[in-house]
């Protein structure tokens, strides 16, 4: 297990750097010069020159990208060109709010969706299946700043259960999980529904298998041969898909601390963008680009834990 | 070690002599909607220590009675219509399923044709093996290991304990089948069923598996329901053996008296398919397939591959003993009485 660890986190340095790489090229490709984007188109030469001297882009390509490398391999994401202040600590002060998000959807996707999807399967076309499949279609069909507002409309608006204004740097932990609530139901809601399907099907196929007529051959009762010997094969393409809309998530998590009016990154693009501040804007997806690798490990750790066959192949 | 014909009624309040009894049963399998007889009208019983051998081409209803008798038809598709199915006693047709799971892998075990699929990939074997004695036997994880690493030594797979946690694809073919073997026995059944247990090994590892079969038979007093398409296996291990085709038994006979005398022609045509090294004409393989089940034709199910047939084989034969002797039976309007 240790061997699969360290070769998994090997791998990811090729990985990191190709996509640091990316953002490096993109940033630079991006048409308009970044001087006039930032100065406005009335700025004098001489103040353009300097700003060029101050981001460092009147160095020779290479030399820019050998700095960047050097600079994110200290940790360093630059200073913000509007506020001055290291990019990190404006990151590291929304961060958690971030990730608290999108861990709370995960946990929603999965202790929702999986039941759900074993209840289908359970019952094809009884009344868990066609709830289920309704569901994760709607799930898939609305577009999260939709589903954000209607979820702001119905249960804070009329049914004032949760606040409408984000409380979500309360101090208070019980204020601050009310905060949580429609948010993390609004990313959750597209993880449910993928859950759901890939859990219904994984699990169809995996009760046909004859290994399931070998557990029922043991007398173990049905509760025992769909939870344990059927679910634990279904972990995998589970694992899978979360895996792969793990980025999904992450841009919707963006959209939605829009929608929600919370703290973290997605508000901090918006500022960027607006400010056109394109220091910060390469620091975030510096910080992107780490979440969706880190991530990507995750994954590939989780799979060695539900797949025997991988640590020890 | 009494042979039970269609007619034979056993005494209900008597001690089960016969560790598997079996009474007329039928399963059908709905095909396209329809419901079909895919096993008709077998009987037979299986005392302690003996083997029945049940053999017949693919397709005649050979892992159906299997499965009807463990109560394992797919749910959908299949059930048992009519007949009665009595194990150590129990009757599992009477029974309901919390009472049937009580039995399974408890007083009855089965082992099953692919050692590759039959095992769950995700979990460790020596859990796998440990289940049963937790469910039925109320053991704990600990104890039941050290059961398990017992069960592993008695089907001889080496360094058990080392490999209780391994993964069932660390495993050959033939140690799977040894798993599947120490997984069945783990709570000492009565009866065990045994569905080509060899079929998908190599010759060297069958004989293997057939003879630790054949050894902790004896050991431990199985009654074992062998389900072979191999004659070969048949003569060796069998005491008895039963030829189903298209769902009915067709030839019932002790192991000598069926080498001797094959009696019913699709026995014959088995026999003659069947290579050997004290003969040396060519193999003569059976022409024709079994018909599938919403082709099976009225009346005796092998006429349309039958060289003896007459006109009364539009009706069904009845299962009846030899004059010569009562112990073997054959349903052939041919050769009944002969
Ligand atoms: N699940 C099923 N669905 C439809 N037909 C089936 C099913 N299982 C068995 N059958 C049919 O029942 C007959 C007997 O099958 P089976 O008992 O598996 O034969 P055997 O084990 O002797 O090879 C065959 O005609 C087969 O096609
Ligand atoms: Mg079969």
């Amino acid at each position: 297990m240790l061997r699969f660890v360290a070769k998994r986190l090997a791998l990811a340095v090729p990985t990191l750097w190709a996509v640091l790489t990316l953002v490096f090229v993109l940033v630079r490709i991006v048409p308009g010069d970044p001087t006039i984007v930032i100065l406005g188109d009335q700025a004098s030469p001489a103040a353009r020159a300097a700003l060029r001297e101050r981001l460092g882009l009147d160095q020779p390509l290479w030399s820019q990208y050998w700095d960047f490398m050097v600079q994110i391999l200290h940790g360093d994401l630059g200073r913000s060109l509007v506020t001055n202040r290291p990019i990190i600590t404006d990151v590291g002060a929304v961060l958690p709010f971030t990730i608290e998000l999108t861990v709370a959807a995960l946990v929603i996707g999965v202790v929702i969706g999986v039941p759900l999807g074993v209840m289908a399967a359970r019952r094809r076309d009884g009344f868990a299946d066609w709830f289920a499949r309704i569901f994760s279609l709607a799930g898939l069909s609305f577009p999260a700043f939709v589903s954000g507002i209607l979820l702001l409309i119905c249960f804070a608006v009329q049914l004032r259960w949760f606040p409408v204004i984000s409380t979500a740097n309360a101090s208070d932990p019980m204020e601050r999980l009310r905060a949580l609530v429609l948010p993390a139901f609004n990313l959750g809601l597209i993880m449910v529904a993928y859950v759901t399907r890939v859990t219904r099907s994984g699990m169809l196929k995996a009760l046909g298998e004859d290994y399931i007529r070998t557990a029922r051959a043991k007398g173990l009762p049905q509760r025992i041969v769909v939870w344990r010997h059927a679910l634990r094969n279904v972990l995998i393409p589970i694992v899978t898909v979360i895996g792969l809309y793990l980025g999904v998530l992450i841009g919707n998590a963006v959209v939605t601390e829009i929608v929600f009016n919370r703290p973290g990154l997605g508000k901090l693009i918006v500022t960027a963008l607006n400010q056109r501040d394109y220091a910060l804007l390469q620091g975030l997806m510096v910080v992107s680009a780490f979440a969706i690798v880190v991530a990507n490990i995750l994954t590939d750790l989780t799979y060695g834990l539900v797949d025997p066959r991988v640590k020890t192949a | 070690m009494t042979f039970a014909l269609d007619t034979a009624a056993p005494n209900a309040e008597a001690p089960p002599a016969n560790a598997l009894t079996v009474e007329g049963l039928t399963t059908s399998i709905r095909i396209a909607g329809r419901w079909f007889d895919a096993v008709r009208d077998v009987s037979f019983t299986v005392g302690p220590r003996e083997t029945l051998a049940l053999v017949g081409e693919s397709g005649c209803g050979k892992s159906l009675t299997a499965l009807s008798i463990m109560g394992l038809l797919p749910a959908a598709v299949g059930r048992v219509s009519a007949g009665r199915i009595v194990v150590d006693g129990v009757d599992m047709t009477a029974a309901d399923e919390p009472a049937r799971e009580a039995m399974r892998g408890d007083r009855i075990g089965m082992i099953f044709q692919e050692p590759m699929t039959s095992l769950n990939p995700v979990l460790p074997i020596g859990f796998q093996i440990a289940e049963s004695l937790i469910q039925h036997r109320g053991l704990s994880k600990r104890d039941a290991r050290k059961r398990v690493v017992e069960l592993m030594e008695l089907v001889r797979i080496p360094a058990a304990e080392e490999r209780l946690d391994a993964y069932p694809h660390q495993f050959s073919g033939g140690m799977r089948q040894r798993v599947m073997i120490a997984m069945a026995l783990a709570c000492s059944p009565r009866v065990l069923i045994a569905d080509e247990p060899t079929t998908a090994l190599d010759v060297t590892i069958q004989a293997q598996v057939l003879a630790l079969l054949a050894d902790l038979q004896k050991q431990v007093g199985l009654a074992v329901l062998l389900i072979t398409h191999n004659l070969g296996v048949v003569a060796s291990v069998a005491d008895r053996v039963m030829v189903m085709y298209g769902g009915d038994v067709v030839e019932s006979a002790p192991m000598r008296s069926f080498f001797k005398a094959p009696t019913h022609p699709y026995s014959e045509a088995l026999l003659n398919a069947m290579p050997r090294v004290d003969r040396a004409t060519a193999l003569a393989p059976i022409p024709g397939q079994v018909p599938t089940l919403p082709d099976m034709p009225a009346g005796c199910r092998f006429q349309s591959r039958c060289p003896l047939r007459v006109d009364k084989c539009a009706e069904r034969p009845p299962l009846v003993p030899m004059a010569s002797d009562p112990a073997h039976a054959v349903r052939c309007w041919v050769r009944a009485g002969a």
